[in-house]
């Protein structure tokens, strides 16, 4: 069975100017959706807060937990379902953590029984997060960011060129903008898997990247008179077969996590879902372009036909 | 390549499952041979999947300072009273300030020279003259500071440990981080509000006298008579149920503390059925105690735990043999876990929660339930497509995988890995990813049999191309996961580390099972065609 025919030869590097419009284009978008938003949606990992998820036996609305609440001052606080619909599921969040609200899932648990039946209700999980970790939380994981990119940088510019490394760490950078930008745009919640889950995509969206560069360094050895540009898109056909199955393979996987992993890892599964495909398409459209761009200001000192 | 090449690699590859399935086995089943039990582990689930309480607590360690401040200040002040040297005013200013000041240039040589014989721990932060009068700043030097907070941490460690073993809770992991933070996992709590109370308590346990001689209510209109302090107490009225504050005016001077105690039981009073906490001296305690009884015969004394009072009874006459007791409106649980706080003795200073996740049984139970869930679905979905798409080869491959989920397993289980949602979710990931490698292989041995090379050829030309682009692959995906682990914290941590695990494992299983497997059937056999 093949899905790509071999010898297949598309013009991709000529579909680079419109590939790079709308890379930049969806960039654009995804800063100013996060600027518009005032930064990320951060979750109380990041923002602190608290978070109580409470199962229901029976169906229950949002509205009608608000309002066996309402003796307890939670602040400024949301109340959502967590789910799917017949789980019965509910998360509250309150900004606050001090110490205020200290032993909050108790007080939930005595203000529910009041309007709720004992034993109608759980409560499977509480989390409580002080503003000081919170901004721990968010210094390292920026800081993680930061150590792995200039990781990859070093292992790639070791083993390949610094041109090749930059190509990388730009797709990178490309990938990980447009998965925050998704997630404001949705206006779904960063979390710590979140977190996991886009160092994850920059290992991902680099393994991609690494084939094809890896692709490109064969024949460029083995040629001296054809064009960069030919060889780069060669390069890119031949493993594109490659490329397209392994990305199936995992979005499989991803999308089993994602349907049956449960509602706690739904966002995680998302954020890799997204992330997949967007690291598939920049390991071909982003970073072996950026070589071409690179290649044309400070050329490389073999000569090559033009 | 010959024929005992592959037999070795073959033996190889079976010892390295044999040793993943020796490990992997106990976390499957439990009825094996004692012997087999003994030096095995089931794989350990993190506070996700089986339900705990996750605590990062911080040291107030600032005020263990403050409080040892106090100590060294009334020292000093007693000390300059022995020695006679002239002071006014002197008091701890908010913090771990004393200030006092000093009439005139004699006493501040006098003062000096006491403080340099026998204060070496503290330091003249800065002093000013006004009208001859000199007003001297004292702190504690920094290397002391550094050395109580230090202290103050260890000790608080070690208290908690003793708290949460007798509260009970199996493998319990309670480990300092960083300069004033303690890290405590719980697992299988059921009653978190309860132990929160237990751990966090400062059960600083102070007898203090009464002061009878002013009235508490001008002390409440704020003139508060020097020496003395205000603290409250709470009664709860047996009908009506609800808590009234009672204020005492209290001497500031604290008789005796519980580190005067060698034990706390729980007994509940034969009258009213109430419970309350019965207290023993040390014998250096019961000697104290028996003094200050004595001494204030028909006097009341309060007994003060974290500032609240808990009763003032009137001492009816000397007590000796060391016995007390503390009573007040407690239900069972609370007075058993304030003998258990008593027992284990004060932290050094208040700890403050920082981060408190808390994840129920059944939560985990369905984690689990639907991480396996994942798990099944995503192979069955993998190994089905690589057949379709390389018919044989695509059976190579999926035994490949189905070893490396073992090995995955194997090797959190040998290696005491914990095992998260997050990691679940790795493993998942990891199976799809695990294919990549052959994938590439496969892909390489399509082109050069293309190419029109034989079988054989075909299969060692794949090989040995596409193991430095595997490799370099590989190997970066490795560096985000590593860099995940040292930023990670429990369950991500997981995630991190079945990635990393599983990229390992994959190298392994793509690169040198296949490889014995094509070896075995291309080897001395005329193949014409490769199913691939």
């Amino acid at each position: 069975m093949e899905i790509i025919r071999p010898g297949i030869n598309i013009d991709l590097i000529g579909k680079m100017k419109i590939a790079a419009a709308a890379s930049l284009l969806v960039v654009i978008i995804s800063i100013l959706s996060l600027i518009l938003h005032g930064g990320p949606n951060l979750g109380i990992d990041f923002a602190g807060g608290t978070l109580v998820q409470i199962k229901f036996s029976q169906e229950t609305s949002a509205d009608r937990i608000r309002d066996s609440l309402k003796t307890i001052d939670l602040g400024n606080s949301v109340i959502q379902r967590f789910g799917y619909h017949d789980n019965n599921e509910f998360l509250i969040k309150t900004e606050k953590s001090s110490s205020a609200l200290k032993g909050l899932s108790n007080k939930i648990e005595e203000a529910l029984n009041s309007s709720y039946s004992n034993g109608d209700f759980e409560i499977r999980r509480v989390e409580v997060v002080g503003p000081k970790v919170g901004k721990d939380l968010r210094e390292k994981g920026m800081l993680a960011m930061l150590y792995a990119v200039i990781g990859i940088l070093i292992y790639v510019t070791w083993r390949f060129e610094l041109r090749y490394a930059v190509g990388a760490v730009i797709a990178l950078l490309h990938d990980v903008l447009i998965t925050v930008g998704i997630f404001s745009l949705l206006g779904k919640e960063f979390t710590l898997p979140i977190i996991a889950a886009l160092l994850t995509i920059i290992g991902y969206s680099l393994n991609d990247t690494i084939v094809v560069f890896d692709r490109i360094r064969e024949n460029i050895k083995g040629t001296r008179k054809q064009p960069l540009k030919d060889i780069v898109n060669s390069s890119i056909n031949q493993v594109m077969s490659r490329t397209v199955l392994t990305s199936f393979t995992t979005l499989l996987v991803v999308l089993a996590l994602f349907i049956f992993g449960g509602a706690v890892i739904h966002d995680f599964a998302f954020a890799l879902l997204i992330g997949i495909l967007i690291g598939t398409y920049s390991s071909i459209f982003i970073a072996s372009p950026t070589i071409l761009v690179w290649e044309s200001v400070i050329p490389s000192k073999e000569k090559r036909g033009k | 390549m010959s024929d005992k090449n592959i037999k070795v690699r073959g033996i190889a590859t079976l010892v390295i499952v044999a040793i993943a399935l020796f490990f992997l086995i106990p976390s499957v089943t439990q009825k094996l041979p004692s012997v087999w039990k003994d030096h095995t582990d089931k794989i350990h689930l993190g506070l996700d999947l089986q339900g705990g309480m996750h605590l990062v607590m911080e040291v107030e360690t600032e005020k263990a300072v403050e409080s040892a401040m106090e100590r060294i200040s009334n020292d000093l002040k007693e000390t300059l009273m022995e020695e006679r040297v002239r002071f006014k005013h002197l008091d701890r200013e908010g913090g771990a300030v004393v200030t006092l000041e000093l009439p005139d240039k004699e006493s501040r040589t006098r003062f000096e020279k006491i403080l340099k014989n026998d204060f070496p721990n503290l330091d003249i932060k800065s002093s000013e003259t006004t009208n001859g009068i000199e007003k001297v700043y004292l702190k504690i030097k920094d290397k002391q500071v550094a050395s109580i907070e230090k202290f103050a941490l260890e000790q608080s460690l070690e208290t908690i440990r003793n708290r949460v073993d007798e509260f009970g809770v199996s493998e319990p992991e309670i480990i300092p981080q960083g300069k004033d933070r303690i890290l405590i996992q719980l697992p299988g709590i059921k009653d978190p509000q309860r132990a929160i109370n237990l751990i966090g308590k400062t059960a600083l346990l102070e007898f203090k006298m009464l002061d009878e001689e002013h009235s508490v209510d001008e002390a409440l209109r704020g003139d508060v008579p020097s020496g003395d302090i205000i603290a409250y107490g709470y009664k709860v009225g047996s009908e009506t149920g609800q808590r009234t504050k009672i204020p005492y005016l209290l001497k500031r001077k604290t008789l005796l503390t519980g580190e005067s105690l060698e034990d706390a039981r729980v007994s509940i009073s034969n009258r009213f059925g109430e419970s309350y906490v019965s207290l023993k001296f040390d014998s250096q305690g019961a000697r104290d105690f028996e003094r200050i009884t004595a001494q204030n015969v028909k006097k009341r004394l309060a007994i003060v735990l974290d500032g609240v009072v808990h009763s003032a009874p009137v001492i009816q006459e000397r007590i000796s043999g060391g016995n007390a007791q503390i009573t007040g409106n407690f239900t069972m649980d609370e007075a058993h876990d304030l003998a258990i706080v008593l027992r284990a003795g004060a932290l050094p200073a208040p700890v403050r929660i920082l981060e408190q996740r808390t994840v129920g049984p059944s939560l985990g139970q369905d984690s689990i339930d639907k991480g396996i869930l994942s798990i099944i679905v995503g192979s069955i979905l993998v190994i089905l497509f690589m057949v379709m798409y390389y018919n044989l080869s695509g059976i190579v491959a999926d035994i490949a995988l189905s070893l490396n989920i073992i090995l995955i397993l194997g090797a959190l289980a040998a290696f005491k890995a914990t095992l998260t949602l997050p990691g679940i979710a790795g493993i998942v990931l990891t199976i799809g990813m695990a294919v990549d490698a052959n994938v590439l292989i496969f892909e390489r041995i399509r082109e050069e049999l293309r190419l029109g090379k034989s079988p054989r050829a075909a299969i060692a030309g794949g090989f040995s191309k596409a193991l430095l682009t595997i490799v370099d692959a590989n190997v970066t995906t490795l560096i985000a996961a590593l860099v995940l682990f040292q930023f990670g914290t429990g369950p991500i941590k997981g995630f991190a580390v079945t990635l990393s695990i599983g990229i390992i494992c994959s190298m392994f299983t793509a690169i040198f099972v296949t490889r014995i497997i094509y070896d075995y059937f291309v080897w001395d056999r005329n193949i014409k065609r490769v199913s691939i």
